[in-house]
């Protein structure tokens, strides 16, 4: 384990080095991507020009959701967010050359890219965090201060397993990545939002099926103390960890299977 | 003439060939266009208008955006593609072709527009409409309006994307331009939310540009709320920005090629 760990260091570190490079594209790019990614903050703020809370959330509570949200995905996106492409590699048939490689072959896929530009998405979820931890109404505890670190390891576990999962529709229907793009970068727009603004069968699918709701909404809850409207159990507000664990055993799970049942597309 | 037709029928049939993939991103599109409207909708509960817009003009903002995007290439390898042929070299044999680049290329682009206008803004529109109470215009003229709006963002959209793309003549890198470029288009396109809603002056200065003539300019025709109050007004500042856009295709073009042939040798 701690070897394989080792082995992917070593690897993106190879990639990092490669694009530093090329000092101002990289710069440049994490720039870009940055100010793209924070365009769902503006559109945040500018519904918040219009009216003073959203379904009894103020502007700098949905900020804490974003915040959260934010960096927990922009480290997924980091680490996995190639899996994009994923189906070219099925389509061209390097999936294939991985899986004779004595390294296991989701490492592998996962260490395959490795995209600098991506950390802008990471400062400006740190950025639009910081505000709103200073302008939240909270009476802060240690148990409050250690969830918002918590939440965010636990919401990009929940995302990385959840996008490994959905990547693995590519062993069967090659050209249909984005449907994985509907809940994983819509999985991510919708919990900047308290997910009680949306449908039921929506909030159930994010509750139940694809437990997006333990990345901002539920962690959330417990740091701003606020009482959840759906009436569910209290101890849901403290389950993220727990969630995140269930959420990777079961990707690896799914990864597996579909691995087993994998045909190449050269067969 | 003829040769625009073939042209616009390949580039409709590239996107043609996979099935799976405009399935799949119809269901991108429907699915993002139901989270939208759940979020409309909750400022909706406390607003009866907001910048002209009532619920159901702003239920119909959301289901023509999502379609209006993929019509307009708001995401997509469009931004990239010819800059990526430029810093290969490969545009050099694009030069060399009997036929006006530009020309070849908006083309190929109607075709792709009319692609994604027939199985993918139409589908998820007409799903969206079925689904939530959106605003139908009666009147014949608004939607004649609106069918020409939408053929001059196309237009106007192309002639971004074009001058995006040849940014690669003079910059090593094309993708951070290009993402910049995606940015404020996406900001100032209100494709994020509609312009109307942006604090004044920032949304009259943002409906002036070109960004606004991709995706607000059909959508205000379409609800009713063109800025200035006037139908024909929006349709020639697009036409306007359609024209502008084209000649700075022409000398960026121009430009870049002369300076292609010197490094060339």
């Amino acid at each position: 384990m701690v070897e394989l760990g080792r082995n992917y260091l070593r690897l993106i570190g190879a990639r990092a080095r490669g694009q530093l490079e090329y000092r101002t594209s990289v710069a440049l790019q994490i720039v870009a991507s940055a100010l793209l990614t924070l365009l769902d903050f503006v559109m945040i703020l500018v519904l918040f020009e219009n009216v003073a809370q959203l379904d009894g959330w103020r502007v700098e509570e949905v900020a804490l959701l974003y915040g959260i949200a934010a960096i927990a995905f922009a480290l997924t996106d980091l680490v996995v967010g190639h899996l994009d492409l994923f189906p070219q590699m099925i389509r061209d048939g390097t999936f294939d050359q991985i899986l004779v490689r004595p390294l296991p072959s989701l490492l592998q896929v996962v260490a395959s890219d490795f995209s600098l530009r991506r950390i802008g998405k990471i400062l400006q979820g740190i950025a639009v965090l910081i505000v709103a931890l200073v302008a939240v109404d909270v009476d802060w505890t240690l148990g409050r201060a250690a969830m918002i670190p918590l939440a965010v390891v636990s919401g990009a576990l929940i995302y990385t397993g959840v996008w490994i999962a959905l990547a693995t529709v590519a062993f069967w229907i090659v050209d249909a990545i984005e449907v994985v793009n509907a809940f994983t970068y819509g999985g991510n727009f919708l919990s900047a939002y308290p997910i009680t603004i949306f449908g039921r069968w929506l909030r159930n699918l994010v509750l139940f099926v694809i437990p997006i709701a333990f990345v901002s909404y539920f962690p959330a809850l417990y740091v701003l103390d606020r009482p959840d409207e759906l009436g569910l159990p209290d101890a849901l507000r403290y389950a993220s960890p727990l969630v995140a664990v269930l959420v990777a055993v079961a990707a690896r799970l799914v990864w597996e299977n579909a691995v087993r049942h994998y045909r190449s597309a050269g067969g | 003439m003829r040769l625009d037709w073939e042209l616009a029928r390949r580039g409709y049939r590239r996107y043609a060939a996979y099935p799976g993939a405009t399935a799949a991103g119809l269901f991108t599109n429907v699915f993002f266009g139901f989270l939208i409207a759940y979020i409309l909708l909750a400022v909706y509960d406390q607003r009866a208008e907001v910048g002209g817009y009532d619920v159901r003009d702003a239920l119909a903002y959301v289901w023509l955006a999502q379609g209006l995007l993929s019509i307009v290439a708001s995401f997509g390898p469009s931004w990239t593609e010819l800059a990526l042929r430029v810093r290969s070299g490969d545009i050099a044999t694009d030069l060399y072709r009997p036929v006006d680049l530009q020309r070849a290329l908006f083309a190929q682009d109607v075709g792709r527009a009319a692609y994604q206008a027939l199985w993918r803004a139409v589908p998820q529109f007409l799903l969206g409409a079925l689904l939530f109470d959106v605003t139908i215009p009666a009147d014949a003229v608004r939607w004649l309006a609106f069918g020409l709006s939408v053929c001059i963002a196309i237009t106007v959209s192309f002639g971004v994307r074009f001058l995006v793309n040849l940014t690669a003549f003079w910059l090593l890198d094309y993708r951070g331009p290009a993402l910049l470029a995606l940015t404020v288009a996406h900001l100032l396109s209100g494709l994020i939310v509609p312009l109307s809603f942006f604090p004044e002056p920032f949304g009259d200065i943002a409906r002036a540009l070109p960004f606004a003539a991709m995706l607000q300019a059909p959508i205000d025709i379409y609800v009713g709320a063109p800025l200035g109050g006037s139908i024909a007004g929006v349709l020639a500042l697009q036409l306007a920005w359609a024209g502008a856009l084209r000649l700075a295709g022409r000398l960026v073009l121009a430009a870049g090629t002369r300076m292609l042939v010197v490094q060339g040798g």
